[in-house]
């Protein structure tokens, strides 16, 4: 192992491996990225495989629409085919509210760019011919939208930073970050010891414990989302199904197996659990079995579960901790960090090598919730 | 065996295309099934995940027991969506 890095990744998911390529593309040398495990083999690889452009906040709609740009020419980037599909998302409203806010919602997405449109039921059923549409009231649809392979995507992302240099070194286990008052000195794992004054935090679930191993406290913590498979079947119908207020996210993929997955946090326990319930496949065999009739004789072959790491305001954490020199973070996705990694590692990745990114970056910043400046996203499951 | 032997029956993945991941470097039995989805299909491996050990132990010139397993996961076999939601919830 080597022992002197210029900057040092904790952290082998989609938002090391982006960070870790965009860094050496623009020209920095010396990047080694740590990883406990092997690639994408936490939440990045367990994630639902979606990415969308539908959000009530401008920042989440202008980080998805830019990462969206950058899905649609990644294969041709990376030399690996990641698998973009872009399907759509069709997002019901079952409530008045939510019909009062998917209007706020696509409004702002027009303002921005994004081709989301409000339809009615009839139209939605016309995109999903097998949907029963019982109670909706309305929907968003926006074509653009879509999924990719994220184990795929990660591998490919931690390929092209090798061929340009980046050290991954995987089954390595950071146990400590050395500091003199408020500068980094070193990173201590279970392979050796590497000198750097400049450390990434990209660890996903556990960036909790990699602030307080460098002593500085985030606020963020993991918490499990529980997801579920079938067998692959015939296509049945194109885009994603999504519902805030009746909590459900799932589609069938270009393999011809559906997912899908909801957020129960209100009973979740905060923690490391990457177990599966029997609770968690019931309740979303009946939600999609609800959706869509004709489900009921595919089988579920596999359910799994990975990490959100949730923010105070469900939104990143991106930038460098106040209290640390050379201690940057990219965490607290809140269940978006996939879809959001391409940009967020180009943003991430400017700031450090050229002091700015064009994006507002400073609105990200750990600060805000001193500020009471949070950026409260509405639409979320 | 050679490359055009199937390996994983259930997603029809091959010798050729796994060898070819071992030789980039990927050689647990996790990145092979994250990568080729071998094990990934209705019979989640319970068909192939002996001869993938076997094979990769073999690559490696390794014994059996020192090649990880990937984790197992539920439902032990495929169980229809129809049935899930009728059933009791606890």
């Amino acid at each position: 192992m080597i022992d002197r890095a210029d900057i040092v990744i904790i952290g082998g998911g989609i938002q090391g491996c982006s960070i870790g390529y965009n860094l050496a593309k623009k020209g920095q040398k010396n990047i080694v990225i740590l990883e406990k495990e092997t690639v994408a083999s936490g939440a990045s690889g367990r994630c639902g495989a979606g990415f969308r452009q539908q959000f009530g906040t401008e920042m989440n709609c202008i980080l998805a629409r830019e990462s969206v740009k950058i899905f649609e020419q990644l294969s041709d980037e990376l030399e690996y085919d990641i698998e973009l599909n872009q399907r759509g998302y069709l997002i019901l409203a079952y409530t008045e509210k939510e019909v009062e806010q998917f209007q706020k919602n696509v409004q702002l997405e027009h303002s921005l760019g994004i081709p989301a449109r409000l339809i009615t039921p009839c139209e939605a059923r016309e995109i999903v011919p097998v949907l029963d549409t019982k109670d909706v009231l309305a929907a968003t649809y926006c074509p653009t939208d879509g999924n990719v392979n994220p184990l795929l995507t990660t591998f490919a992302y931690a390929e092209a930073a090798q061929r340009m240099g980046v050290k991954l070194y995987q089954f390595t286990e950071v146990q400590k970050i050395e500091t003199n008052k408020h500068n980094i000195e070193a990173v201590v794992t279970n392979k050796g010891r590497i000198l750097t004054d400049t450390v990434i935090n990209s660890a996903g679930g556990y960036a909790r414990e990699i602030g307080e191993l460098a002593g500085v406290e985030i606020p963020v913590y993991a918490q499990r989302h529980q997801i579920m498979v079938t067998e692959p079947i015939d296509p049945l119908w194109v885009p994603m199904l999504m519902s805030f207020s009746r909590n459900f996210y799932f589609q069938q993929l270009p393999h011809g197996s559906i997912l899908g997955g909801y957020g129960d946090p209100e009973n979740e326990i905060i923690g490391h659990n990457t177990g599966s319930s029997w609770q968690f496949a019931v309740t979303m065999a009946k939600k999609m079995t609800a959706l869509i009739p004709v489900l009921t004789n595919v089988r579920i072959v596999r359910q799994w579960s990975g990490s959100y790491t949730m923010s105070p305001d469900s939104q990143p954490i991106l930038g460098e901790h106040p209290q640390l020199k050379g201690f940057y973070m990219s965490v607290g996705f809140s269940g978006h960090g996939f879809m959001l990694a391409p940009i967020t590692g180009i943003m991430l990745a400017e700031y450090i090598l050229e002091g700015d990114t064009p994006l507002p970056i400073e609105k990200l910043h750990i600060t805000r919730f001193e500020r009471g400046e949070l950026i409260l996203e509405p639409s979320v499951v | 065996m050679d490359d055009n032997t199937i390996i994983c029956r259930c997603e029809d993945v091959t010798w050729g295309e796994i060898r070819e991941q071992l030789d980039k470097g990927y050689t647990t039995m996790d990145e092979i099934k994250r990568i080729t989805r071998a094990g990934m299909g209705p019979c989640q491996g319970k068909t192939c995940q002996r001869i993938l050990l076997h094979a990769i132990a073999r690559y490696l010139n390794k014994k059996v027991e020192e090649i990880p397993l990937s984790t197992f996961r539920p439902p032990t076999k495929p169980i229809p969506l129809g049935i899930l939601a009728g059933g009791q919830d606890d």
